[in-house]
């Protein structure tokens, strides 16, 4: 026991000096999107720790961050909607996922557990449509036999600000909702056709909590941390989901990426019979032929390490790791399209 | 003859003093001018650099900006009022809460309470205007939203049921909307208007208080046709400055607001306001949705800027009618 926690000791000594020794520190930066910020931050801190490489990241909104890397003024950028081929080719750039998190429809009705209610995408739709107006509707009682449900308001919260979350999701009501694709669309603002918005995913499940027969969607921590009710949904194979870490990273292994140039897929809707369907990740953008080579491959050594390393950091802030198929797909994407 | 040299040198000193005062006196007069001239040029500088921000939407589509009532960023396709009959029914229904409150507040200041009490109700108040807007936006979420959800339907039974206003409140019972967000401001303007009527209130001359007093007048009497038509330009003044604060407040509307393109007859709706929608969407706007959340900005310069020059008109409109 002694003798063990002595070489531990030891090794992280030896550890240190050799990184600090071996390590030109080299700082790199990046910015956009403010989904990923706790997660980039926390393997920032534990990356710095190991190479001695700091990666400062800022979180200025999906929009900002493409522009700073279009402008060159950061070494990677940070988006929730991928760019399209075309676009990337144009500005010579490259993008890749890093990291997974999930949507949750969150409720607030009296007399319904958490995880007790169950929907699916159209009935979704149609509640954010304004055309669901109760909880007690067909539809709703169709989808839960067994559950008592009241004679009340539905009251729908959605994101003010714009927001990665709000692209993922209605993307996905694009998807299962025609009506929806045809009135709304998708993006990360749009025209709400009802309900009323809340700043942030704390705005939001804040006011989930205050209202009585709302409506809301949020990024899976917060339903978790603010113990809101949340749905359940039947997925795109028809089976009743549960929002969990296996759940989203079936809907990340399901999506089919072989298909998709340049990543360029949302992988909400996913065919999985586990997937979990509202499943959301952000793109790192980069150029593929950088003006500081050095700084580049840095950022290739810091999502690699993520990917390999940071998944204790990314579970401990409730995101998901990727697959190991979608890394080696990543990684089989670095060395074909980025030449350094 | 010569004059002697003492008092040679004094008119020399004399002559340079006056010359090195005008000199000074110049310099000063620049100062002055320069501060007065660099808030003109801020101010223009600003409606200049929004007008230009948001000569997309402003200019791109003739007068669909200001006319239409669809704010979709999925279509690019921006109009401004809804954010701006949010803002003018918040600003209207904090006035009319707010003004009379500080009416009261600033009589009772100044005409009825004990001396001892001055101090202490002054200095709470004083301490209103301290609290940053944040803060009320969060006890508004917190606090005073659940709250307003309760007394709402209330609200909805008794007044909603009379004829003309009834319109006004009905409505689910969400405690957000356009009646929370107009409470939670009048009580930001409060302090801004009742310091303001105090401090004129103290300026009205003793001598026609007690004249009037003498004659038989009531406390009533005194303030309504001595003290406040002493001071009624002042307290114009006053209740504008707190108008402009409350056209232009953010955070708390934010929060308690709802947040969405509405244009509802029912005050408990949600709605948006100007400056709530561009804190809430400028972040990760870009392109058109950008030009229009600067537009935006720019039709609150021209709203302010209106609301202002009709509180002027009509300042002259008492002034005239005085001399009658």
């Amino acid at each position: 026991m002694l003798t063990s926690t002595k070489s531990r000791i030891a090794m992280i000594v030896a550890a240190s000096l050799f990184s600090v020794a071996a390590a030109q520190a080299t700082d790199i930066t990046g910015a956009g999107s403010s989904f990923v910020y706790p997660v980039v931050t926390k393997w920032s801190a534990a990356y710095a720790a190991k190479t001695g490489n700091q990666v400062n990241y800022q979180s200025i909104g999906s929009g900002g961050g493409i522009a700073q890397i279009k402008a060159g003024t950061v070494d990677f950028g940070a988006s929730d909607m991928p760019l399209d081929s075309a676009t990337l080719a144009k500005f010579g750039l490259g993008q890749f996922p890093d990291v997974i998190g999930g949507i949750v429809p969150a409720f607030n009705v009296e007399g319904v557990a958490p995880g007790a209610m169950v929907l699916d995408g159209p009935t979704l739709a149609d509640i954010y449509l304004g055309k669901i107006t109760k909880w007690n509707d067909p539809a709703l009682v169709k989808l839960n036999p067994g559950l008592k449900l009241p004679d009340l308001a539905i009251t729908v919260v959605h994101r003010s600000d714009g927001s990665g979350t709000t692209f993922n999701f209605s993307d996905y009501l694009a998807k299962v909702s025609p009506e929806w694709k045809a009135k709304v669309g998708e993006g990360t603002a749009v025209q709400w056709p009802a309900g009323v918005g809340g700043k942030g995913n704390e705005g939001v499940s804040q006011y989930v909590r205050q209202i009585k027969g709302s409506i809301g969607y949020v990024e899976y921590a917060y339903a978790l941390q603010n113990h809101i009710g949340y749905a359940l949904m039947k997925n795109a194979a028809g089976k009743v989901v549960k929002p969990t870490i296996a759940t989203f990273q079936a809907a990340a292994d399901t999506a089919d990426w072989k298909d998709a140039k340049d990543f360029n897929l949302v992988m909400t809707n996913a065919p999985g019979d586990t997937a979990w369907p509202i499943t959301a990740t952000s793109w790192v953008i980069m150029y593929k032929q950088p003006k500081d080579v050095a700084h580049s491959k840095v950022v290739f050594d810091f999502f690699k390490w993520s990917y390999e390393h940071g998944q204790e950091q990314a579970r401990s802030l409730d995101y998901v790791p990727l697959p190991p198929s979608l890394v080696k797909q990543i990684e089989a994407y670095w060395a074909s399209e980025y030449k350094m | 003859m010569q004059t002697p040299p003492a008092e040679q040198t004094k008119a020399r000193n004399v002559d340079e003093r006056s010359v090195a005062d005008a000199r000074h006196d110049r310099f000063f007069h620049g100062v002055l001018k320069f501060s007065a001239l660099l808030v003109l040029a801020t101010l223009l500088g600003a409606a200049l650099s929004t007008l230009w921000g948001g000569r997309e939407v402003l200019f791109g589509q003739g007068l669909h900006f200001l006319t239409s009532n669809a704010w979709n960023p999925v279509e690019d396709d921006y109009g401004a009022v809804a954010p701006v009959f949010g803002t003018l029914v918040t600003s209207l229904i904090a006035l009319v809460l707010a003004v009379p409150v500080s009416f009261g507040i600033a009589l009772f200041i100044t005409e009825i309470a004990p001396a001892w009490m001055r101090g202490p109700v002054s200095a709470a108040i004083e301490l209103l205007a301290g609290i940053p807007s944040i803060i009320f936006g969060m006890w508004g979420l917190f606090v005073f939203v659940p709250f307003m959800s309760r007394i709402e339907p209330a609200l909805s039974a008794t007044l909603g049921k009379l004829p003309l206003v009834g319109k006004l409140f009905q409505g689910p019972p969400l405690g957000l909307g356009l009646l929370t967000a107009g409470i939670v401001l009048a009580v930001m303007i409060l302090p801004f208007i009742s310091s303001v009527m105090r401090e004129v209130f103290q300026t009205v001359p003793t001598r026609l208080k007690e004249s009037s007093y003498a004659l038989g007048s009531s406390t009533w009497e005194v303030v309504w046709d001595i003290v406040l038509p002493y001071t009624r330009s002042a307290v114009i003044g006053g209740i504008f400055l707190g108008l402009g604060r409350a056209l232009g407040e953010t955070m708390a509307v934010t929060f308690v607001l709802g947040n969405s393109y509405n244009i509802t007859s029912s005050l408990l709706m949600p709605g948006t306001s100007i400056s709530s929608s561009i804190a809430n969407e400028f972040n990760e706007a870009v392109g058109t949705h950008r030009s229009a959340l600067i537009a935006l900005g720019f039709v609150l310069f021209l709203v302010t800027f209106v609301v202002l020059l009709i509180a002027r008109l009509m300042l002259r409109q008492l002034v005239k009618r005085e001399g009658k």
